[in-house]
């Protein structure tokens, strides 16, 4: 601070001296400080005549601003500002824009909209996104499934059936997977022939001799394993039993490990434990049909639609 | 002294500046918050919203004590991208059992306010021990030992005492049970009754099986139960798309 400035200037002091002579300045608030405070009070009171503000007994005051919007049951009506309205109004907007889209979507059949360029691209974008924030989790960003949890949707292996409609069925309501344990009712050497002979099923590494005792549980009364996959092992999409013969694996972990002895193991753990597990959630009540529908078709191109 | 108001009486005098400090500051407070005890739409009339069933509300201690509520909160907003996303906005009815609510203020994970029923509980399990062996981006702790841990059960009951003290209404009397039958049903009601409190919880755990192992209580049955419940309890294909506009 400059000694000449000090004196130049006659500010009145707050009248008290510390140590003799330290004084200080009693200056006014700069004015644009003082403007810009007045201006706030000023902003305040026009905010409250426009949006709601005052509490009054049980209500409040609502406002001048008003928005309109038009409800599901396709009335229009208007409503002081508030961000429920202003989402509505925002729905709105955003519905006639995809109404077109939308509307195609609900009229056309699933071949239709798969074969018509124009609607592919919609499904390709909007399913990406339904996809990403619905399916993704569980069955992965490009829907490759993880092994041991959650199907693949890329490939040709269905559980419960790749067409158009199973593929709806199953976004609708939902699927339950279940395998009893046979580690109670069969011997260990048993389930290791069942193992056996699966593993021969799909063509990799296994031991002849238990793969034929295997062969003949399968089709017994004992294990009954043909009942669910069915006497060929093909499975049976009606129940979500697997086809034993693809060599696609989901619940037994083979992939996992190189070793015939680590793959056999796999699934003779599958046998001998059961499953209780497959659970898809339904979407019927998250998502509309018209979302739903864009995901069945979306899940149908991803490769493996039948 | 003449009794021309001089600022500097405040500006000298620190005990009456931190009084008229302290109330000037609560002006906001009083104007913003205490108008909602009175106002009749704060909470909005909604049928459904019961409180947390004893292996629920565990689970929600487990939510607290892990510290979910850092990365995620459970507040959808009425935006579009929001109800694109996470579903219909949060209601103030559906966290009035809440005590304290889980809105947050902070998403680094998404909001949980409707993950109730979106995934399995396998996939929740497997989620919560290792996430990214489900979600490769993620960058959540991993939390294992909520799988190996048994869920501690032996005050449940006092826990349960301790929200019926805020208002939540857990039964502890015949007549407070009949009560909660009138409000929330007999099944609700049972779950909602102090003295089952601990039975009412293994046959909840057993029953949902939520961790996939039936031989015990893992606190890892308790956080899933929690989570699946969320958002659930409002059914909204009840109600048409504005019926809580005119609440606000």
């Amino acid at each position: 601070m400059s000694e000449q400035k000090l004196q130049s200037q006659t500010v009145q002091t707050t009248g008290h001296a510390w140590d003799g002579d330290l004084q200080e300045y009693n200056n006014p608030l700069p004015v644009w400080w003082v403007y810009t405070f007045y201006a706030t009070v000023i902003f305040s009171i026009i905010y409250w005549v426009i949006y709601p503000s005052w509490p009054i007994g049980k209500d409040w005051i609502g406002g001048l601003s008003k928005i309109t919007y038009v409800n599901s049951a396709g009335e229009t009506r208007t409503h002081s500002w508030n961000t429920r309205a202003l989402l509505l109004k925002d729905l709105n907007q955003a519905a006639a824009e995809q109404k077109p889209y939308f509307d195609k979507v609900s009229s056309m059949s699933y071949e239709q909209i798969a074969k018509d360029p124009e609607m592919n691209g919609f499904i390709l974008s909007a399913g990406k996104a339904l996809f990403a924030d619905n399916c993704a989790p569980c069955h992965q960003a490009g829907g490759q499934g993880v092994v041991a949890f959650f199907p693949n949707l890329t490939d040709d292996d269905w559980l419960y059936g790749g067409s158009f409609d199973k593929i709806h069925e199953t976004l609708m309501g939902g699927r339950r997977g279940y395998m009893p344990a046979f580690s109670d009712v069969l011997a260990g050497e048993q389930i290791d022939q069942l193992a056996n002979y699966v593993a021969k099923l799909s063509g990799i590494g296994h031991d002849a001799t238990k793969a034929a005792a295997g062969d003949v549980l399968f089709h017994s009364e004992t294990a009954a394993c043909y009942y669910c996959h069915s006497s060929d092992a093909r499975g049976r999409k009606d129940i979500g039993a697997p086809n034993l013969t693809d060599n696609i694996w989901l619940w037994a972990n083979v992939p996992a490990t190189d070793a015939a002895e680590g793959k056999v193991a796999a699934i003779r753990s599958v046998i001998a434990n059961g499953l209780n597990k497959g659970v898809m959630p339904a979407w019927a009540g998250r998502l509309s049909p018209e979302q739903i529908k864009v995901l069945t078709v979306y899940v149908h191109e991803l490769g493996g639609g039948q | 002294m003449n009794f021309n108001f001089k600022h500097e009486w405040i500006e000298t005098n620190i005990g009456l500046m931190a009084v008229l400090t302290m109330l000037a500051i609560s002006v906001g407070g009083l104007v913003e918050i205490a108008p909602l005890f009175f106002i009749d739409k704060t909470i909005e009339k909604v049928e459904g919203v019961r409180p947390y069933t004893p292996l629920e509300q565990r689970g929600r201690d487990i939510y607290q004590r892990e510290g979910c509520y850092t990365c995620h909160s459970q507040m959808i907003r009425p935006f579009r991208d929001e109800k694109l996303r996470y579903g219909h906005y949060s209601l103030a009815a559906e966290s009035q059992y809440d005590h304290p609510f889980q809105w947050g203020s902070k998403r680094t994970g998404p909001d949980l306010a409707r993950v109730g029923g979106k995934y399995s509980n396998e996939w929740h399990v497997q989620h919560l021990v290792a996430p990214r062996s489900m979600v490769p981006e993620s960058v959540m702790p991993n939390y294992p030992w909520l799988l190996a841990t048994k869920l501690d059960i032996s005050d449940t009951a006092a826990r349960m005492k301790a929200l019926r003290k805020v208002g939540v209404p857990y039964s502890l009397s015949q007549a407070e049970y009949d009560a909660n039958v009138a409000k929330f049903g007999e099944t609700v009601a049972r779950q909602l009754h102090i003295p089952d409190a601990q039975k009412n919880l293994v046959e909840q755990a057993n029953f949902g099986n939520y961790d996939g192992d039936r031989s015990g209580v893992s606190e890892m049955d308790a956080l899933v139960a929690y989570l699946q419940v969320l958002g659930t309890m409002v059914d909204f294909s009840k109600y048409s798309d504005d019926a809580f506009v005119d609440v606000r």
